[in-house]
């Protein structure tokens, strides 16, 4: 598709005009590489240099491509103290938040698409607000709350706090989801005999899981990224998650930016691919849905 | 299937294209008319779990960060639990130190900043986006989502890295390019310093989102419109003016109070990156909250930082509510 910006209608012939237009159509494309370059450049540099050896990382001239690559720092991070209990950590915390705001989400997003009540709109109000809440700014009062039922160093509150932190996204969007699903399709469900309840498990269910996907995606980055709640809540070095743990990998292995950055990468690793997978899915699975409905 | 010529939009110049917005996966669902069944409790009991767990979890933390600020609540209090009111104390201090001005004023600025920097690369990356053919388009896109996707402390460490005094690669290539003064620069030294390695990481991050959301806004542009101007005798510029512009003018206003809401509340990668410092001197609101209240264990005080700067966060989206609120209504 030519982009809706391109100039039509250079002077065909003269010289100047066609110098022009080949200007026009380098200049983009130049522009472009350069962006290329510069937007992946700290991601490759990451995973570049954690596969460097030493002698190519600390040295006065840059070693761009790691020519002679090791994994001994990778080795270095996954040996590191509690490594595997704070994955354990993050992937539990991640995943139980994740499922079960997609559970309350269904419900509420159903709701607000399907049914009209008093009060409606008040409610997507309060979830909008609720969308932006400062939680980085709440930490001390959170705090407190967990402090005063006991909870510190647990994974409980954590869950349960990331849960609302994603809820109200998780809701906002499912909502698109469930309104894009025809309405036909339902009733004409219901009157081949299926309740209200087996209407929605057979029909709407398998239409909505494009869109339960794309909706996990931001909540599965958000909590996986968290960082100063449980910077605040959890100081026991087995209670903690990844993002605590890397924040603070570079202190603990002074200068050793080998290691540091193959925790990053390790960190990062399933969050890109994640992205790069869902992304596409989820956007062909709602056309295809789209079209199918 | 036949289209008469004559029947081709009118020109644009005099007619602003009639209430642009921005397609949704709600879009296109048959809405209205047909509510036979009076739903009775059910809604509210289905929205019953969802609220609950919004008031509990979000709502009492935020009752409890306003008792809290009315409180005199250092180590000693934490310790034995004790419940001490401070009346307004907190609130006066914190209104009366200078510091928080300082902090405040620093917040607004860096918001600013950042914020322009972000709109105005994004804008131009997403037109760019929108030129290029498809095969260069789909590199950016991919350059761009792998930028998006990285996970905010990944990308603190990676610019730490990148902008290390010692065998950092930015050091390294601004002394081969000449500016020799930069061999072992110690960035996170200075102030200005400081802000620019935090301002440049959350540029990287937020083009992105901007970029690519703004690109699939130019694709829902009817064709027509700039065929029109053109017979119209418009130049580039003009139908820039009249047709691009107009059409992404609601898309650019929400997208810019979200990225003021975001950027305002930035709280890790301020942190990650040099904890505020050097000598306290990068600390926005939120980490300014955090560092009183928890590194300085002036709880009471935190809290009321913490409220001022949520009275700040909600007049700003106020005014971003009142825009959604409305493009809500015109879809129902």
């Amino acid at each position: 598709m030519k982009g809706p910006l391109t100039r039509r209608g250079g002077r065909p012939g003269s010289r100047p005009g066609s110098r022009a237009r080949t200007w026009a159509r380098v200049w983009p494309n130049a522009t472009a590489l350069v962006l290329f370059a510069g937007f992946v450049f700290p991601v490759y540099w990451m995973f570049s240099t954690a596969f460097k050896p030493d002698s190519d990382i600390v040295t006065d001239s840059p070693v761009w491509f790691p020519s002679r690559p090791t994994l001994e720092h990778f080795a270095t991070a996954v040996q590191a103290e509690n490594f595997w209990t704070l994955v354990r950590n993050s992937v539990t915390v991640t995943l139980v938040a994740v499922g079960l705001a997609l559970l309350i989400a269904l419900f509420a997003a159903f709701a607000l698409a399907r049914m009209r009540f008093a009060g409606r709109r008040s409610i997507v109000l309060v979830f909008m607000v609720a969308q932006m809440a400062p939680w980085e700014v709440m930490v001390i009062a959170i705090y407190m709350t967990v402090r005063d039922a006991d909870m510190l160093n647990s994974l409980v509150p954590l869950t349960l706090f990331y849960t609302v932190m994603v809820l109200p996204l998780t809701i906002l969007t499912l909502r698109g989801y469930v309104a894009a699903v025809p309405k036909e399709l339902e009733e004409s469900a219901m009157v081949d005999g299926c309740g209200r309840t087996q209407a929605f498990r057979r029909v709407i269910f398998p239409l909505l899981a494009p869109g339960v996907m794309a909706t996990s995606l931001f909540g599965f980055i958000t909590a996986w990224n968290e960082f100063p709640m449980v910077l605040i809540l959890n100081k026991d070095a087995q209670a903690q998650t990844l993002p605590l743990w890397l924040s603070g990998f570079q202190t603990a292995f002074g200068d050793d930016w080998g290691a540091t950055m193959a925790a990053a990468s390790l960190f990062a690793l399933p969050i890109l691919l994640l992205f790069l997978y869902l992304q596409r899915k989820a956007v062909s699975g709602l056309t295809a849905g789209a079209v199918k409905g | 299937m036949s289209v008469r010529t004559h029947d081709a939009p009118p020109p644009v110049r005099s007619t602003p294209p009639t209430r642009p917005r921005r397609p949704r996966p709600g879009d296109g669902a048959p809405h209205g008319g047909r509510e036979r069944r009076s739903a009775g409790g059910l809604p509210y009991l289905l929205l019953l779990p969802a609220l609950a767990a919004t008031a509990v979890l979000l709502g009492w933390p935020l009752v409890m960060n306003g008792l809290l600020s009315f409180q005199n609540l250092n180590m000693t209090q934490l310790i034995q639990h004790v419940t001490e009111w401070a009346g307004t104390d907190n609130y006066r201090d914190t209104l009366g130190s200078e510091d928080f001005w300082r902090v405040t004023l620093r917040s607004v600025l860096f918001t600013a900043v950042n914020v322009a920097l972000i709109m105005l690369f994004g804008t131009l990356t997403g037109l760019l986006l929108a030129r290029l053919g498809p095969r260069m388009r789909l590199l950016l896109c991919a350059g761009l989502v792998l930028a998006w996707a990285m996970p905010v402390i990944a990308a603190t460490t990676v610019y730490q890295w990148l902008f290390a005094q010692r065998f950092g690669v930015v050091n390294w290539v601004l002394d081969a390019v000449g500016f020799h003064s930069m061999a072992g620069f110690n960035w996170t030294g200075g102030q200005m310093s400081t802000f620019f390695v935090i301002s440049l990481l959350i540029v990287w991050t937020s083009v992105p989102f901007v970029a690519i959301n703004l690109y699939a806004a130019t694709t829902t542009i009817p064709k027509e419109l700039y065929e029109a101007a053109s017979l119209d005798g418009a130049s580039a510029a003009q139908s820039f003016a009249t047709v691009t512009l107009p059409f992404l003018r609601p898309f650019l206003l929400v997208t810019t109070f979200l990225e003021v809401i975001w950027i305002f509340k930035a709280f890790p990668h301020i942190f990650a990156v040099n904890e505020g410092g050097p000598d306290r001197l990068t600390e926005t609101l939120p980490v300014y909250a955090f560092v009183e209240g928890v590194g300085n264990q002036h709880y009471g005080m935190g809290a009321a930082i913490s409220v001022l700067t949520i009275l700040i966060l909600l007049a700003l989206m106020s005014y971003y509510l009142r825009i959604a609120m409305r493009q809500e209504e015109d879809e129902k």
